[in-house]
């Protein structure tokens, strides 16, 4: 964006902005319909309880490559960065420690269930 | 009357037109804009986190059901949806490109696109609830559903009898699916305006923060279908 006959310029007008180029977005896109098509022919094997695991970890892949060129965080400052993993951390913390919890649980509630059937709706 | 001759002591700078009292340069406003909608982000990852957390304890407790309702749901109508979701990604980041280097047919065209493919999406998702609405699936106690959908499964569940908890996996799903569609007509929202602006002609390579900021918060709500497709669609 500045070039080298521009004035210089301190604290004046938009600082000078990456701007992302075309083929590193055409290559972002091809990548992620790329781990779509990986995705969808994943979950036709059998795996059992790994195929939940590859569906995450495809998931993941693809929201990082989104994240860091789509949203260009490759390109930004640590702040962004730090909210966008932050969040998504405590998120992931959250869920995996309530459902921890609740298959903690679940054994009990079952067997009182068992003994009492609760009220039929 | 101080005010004409302060006015003819500060050097006369064009102030830029979308420049707002409050911020030194339109640099200080991107840098604002970014960090505040960041910040949004976060919180709406935080927002969709316990919709998450609802469909990790359902499955986790009832996977059997879990695998049995996820035949409901047609992948291929899934994935159209996720391959319609990337290239809208695609035009908004393309739409940011072309602001910030002041091509200005380019953006219409790419916020139009972006636009478009938002509303197929929600056609896609509008025949697929009004499909399963229609047959009787609905969520929590409303979820009866009917003969003709039933035989739609696989030859081996239609055997089995329908679970009696199949309303709770509908509910997770309406749940998550649907606030994630309030989110693409709200997206379609903000296209609806960046567009009128855009054919104004307020963008360019000064001043691109309404573009980049709506382009931010569509790869976020693309992120979220990303994850969507494969727990409801693929895995059961």
């Amino acid at each position: 964006m500045t070039t080298p006959s521009d004035p210089p310029t301190a604290r004046s007008g938009p600082r000078a902005e990456h701007v992302v180029p075309a083929r590193t977005l055409l290559a972002t896109a091809a990548a992620l319909l790329a781990l779509t098509a990986l995705t969808v022919a994943a979950s036709r094997l059998d795996l059992g309880a790994v195929n939940a695991v590859v569906a995450l970890a495809i998931a993941c892949a693809k929201a990082s490559i989104v994240a860091l060129f789509f949203m260009h965080l490759l390109y930004e400052r640590r702040f962004p960065r730090v909210i966008l993993v932050a969040s998504a951390l405590f998120a992931a913390l959250f869920v995996a420690f309530v459902v921890f919890d609740t298959t903690q649980y679940q054994p009990d509630l079952r067997a009182r269930e068992a003994q009492a059937p609760p009220p039929a709706r | 009357m101080t005010a004409p001759a302060l006015d003819r002591a500060v050097p006369a700078a064009p102030r830029p037109r979308f420049l707002a009292g409050h911020f030194e340069d339109l640099g200080a406003q991107t840098e604002t804009a970014q960090l505040g909608i960041w910040l949004f982000l976060g919180s709406e990852i935080l927002f969709f986190g316990g919709l998450f957390t609802a469909y990790g304890v359902y499955r986790a407790n009832h996977l059997e059901l879990f695998r049995y309702a996820h035949h409901f749901l047609d992948w291929r109508l899934g994935a159209l949806n996720t391959v319609v979701l990337i290239g809208s990604s695609l035009s908004a980041a393309w739409s940011v490109r072309c602001a910030q280097l002041g091509q200005r047919r380019g953006l219409r065209a790419t916020l139009l696109v972006t636009l478009l493919l938002a509303a197929a999406f929600m056609a896609v998702k509008y025949l697929e609830y009004s499909h399963k609405l229609h047959h009787g699936v609905g969520w929590g106690a409303s979820c009866h559903p009917d003969a003709e959908i039933l035989g739609e499964l696989p030859a081996a569940l239609r055997a089995v009898p329908v679970p009696a908890r199949l309303g709770t996996f509908f509910a997770v799903y309406y749940l998550m699916t649907g606030l994630h569609g309030i989110h693409v007509l709200a997206g379609m929202g903000l296209y609806l305006w960046l567009l009128a602006r855009a054919r104004r002609g307020d963008f360019g390579p000064e001043y691109w923060a309404p573009v980049d900021t709506v382009a931010l918060y569509w790869h976020l709500v693309d992120m979220i279908w990303i994850f969507l497709f494969p727990l409801f669609y693929l895995i059961g």
